[in-house]
């Protein structure tokens, strides 16, 4: 008698043994989608908000150029001034050209046509250094520009 | 003697490890998507080019940003948030007479059709120039408030003329509204301060 009155008591355990399945579901979701930070920023960007942006689709095919100025761990040794940062580095305005022909290197020919070079520059930079980089990407033949911005409400109140 | 068994291996570890893993994905994971105003920069014209040929005063609209972010549209004096109606006005104005012809008369546009302002959305031309010290925001302000402009006309083109919006029309369709009111910025080099 007391064999069956004992499997009356208490709860019986949820089985946990399907955790392992959920959680690796959920690991391999974050693997697949997950894209490692390719460059340190070395600059502050705080992109503009606009109300009319774009997607950027294929994102292999797009080259990033930050501009703003360097972040405060760098000022003492770069200057406030406005910078530009291709890759993981510093650069000049005369290093685009060899930088947007090095991604275009890395990229299959038939690929190059659709290559966008995205300018990620911070909302106080001034238009001159914006203006050169215009110059050199289009001297390289890189027509295909964009202008990184969040989607935000209206701006236009704030000038 | 009986072959012993492998005794089965524990897997309830299995789960942490599996979580440790997820944190760390979870953790570097970034999900920025890149998005943003989309140019075609002009191409780089040829040293033997021809002159560029000469553009009717009216087709033009001139807008001037200066080094202190202040507008200048057709000499005068504007707020950005002014900048997007000026510039439907300008494009939709559609100032070529009927009997000039069809390639210039716009039917579509409902403009007020003054003589002084542009002849047809296809010749209307915004030329956009700014200073070096102008500021990168107020620049993107611009180019957004002129892009607006554009989408606003097309999208009553596209529901007039497809009875949908512009994104929800299929490729050809948005290909005929885009030929009715072509973007055309063009950007003059910056002036030196």
């Amino acid at each position: 008698m007391s064999k069956f009155a004992k499997k009356k008591k208490g709860l019986p355990a949820i089985s946990t043994a399907s955790l392992p399945d959920i959680v690796f579901m959920l690991l391999f979701f974050f693997m697949v989608t997950t894209v490692m930070r390719e460059t340190d920023a070395l600059i502050d960007v705080r992109v503009p908000t606009a109300t009319e942006v774009k997607k950027l689709e294929r994102k292999n095919l797009v080259s990033y150029i930050y501009v703003g100025k360097p972040k405060m761990k760098f000022r003492a040794k770069y200057g406030s001034a406005d910078k530009i940062q291709l890759n993981d580095k510093f650069a000049s305005i005369s290093d685009i050209q060899s930088f947007i022909l090095a991604e275009r290197a890395s990229k299959n020919e038939e690929e190059i046509p659709y290559m966008t070079t995205s300018i990620k520059a911070d909302e106080d930079a001034s238009m001159g250094i914006i203006s050169d980089i215009k110059i050199e990407l289009r001297d390289i033949n890189a027509l295909k520009i964009n202008y990184a911005t969040h989607k935000g409400k209206d701006t236009r109140m704030n000038f | 003697m009986a072959r012993r068994e492998t005794p089965e291996i524990n897997a309830g570890s299995m789960a942490d490890i599996a979580f440790l893993l997820l944190i760390f994905f979870l953790v570097t994971t970034t999900m920025d998507v890149t998005s943003g105003i989309s140019r075609k920069l002009p191409e780089k014209p040829p040293k033997d080019a021809p002159p560029p040929p000469k553009i009717k005063e009216r087709n033009i609209f001139e807008v001037n940003i200066n080094r202190s972010n202040k507008l200048l549209v057709e000499n005068k004096e504007m707020h950005v948030s002014e900048l997007k109606e000026a510039t439907i006005k300008f494009i939709d104005n559609g100032g070529a007479l009927e009997n000039n012809g069809k390639d210039e008369f716009c039917s579509y546009c409902e403009g007020d059709r003054n003589p002084d302002s542009s002849d047809n959305p296809k010749k209307a031309i915004i030329s956009l120039q700014n200073d070096r010290g102008t500021s990168y925001k107020t620049y993107i302000a611009v180019q957004n408030e002129l892009v607006m402009a554009y989408s606003i006309l097309r999208d009553r083109y596209a529901m007039k003329k497809f009875g949908k919006h512009f994104d929800d029309l299929n490729n050809d369709n948005q290909k005929v509204v885009k030929e009715a009111y072509p973007q055309i910025i063009s950007e003059a080099e910056p002036t030196k301060s």
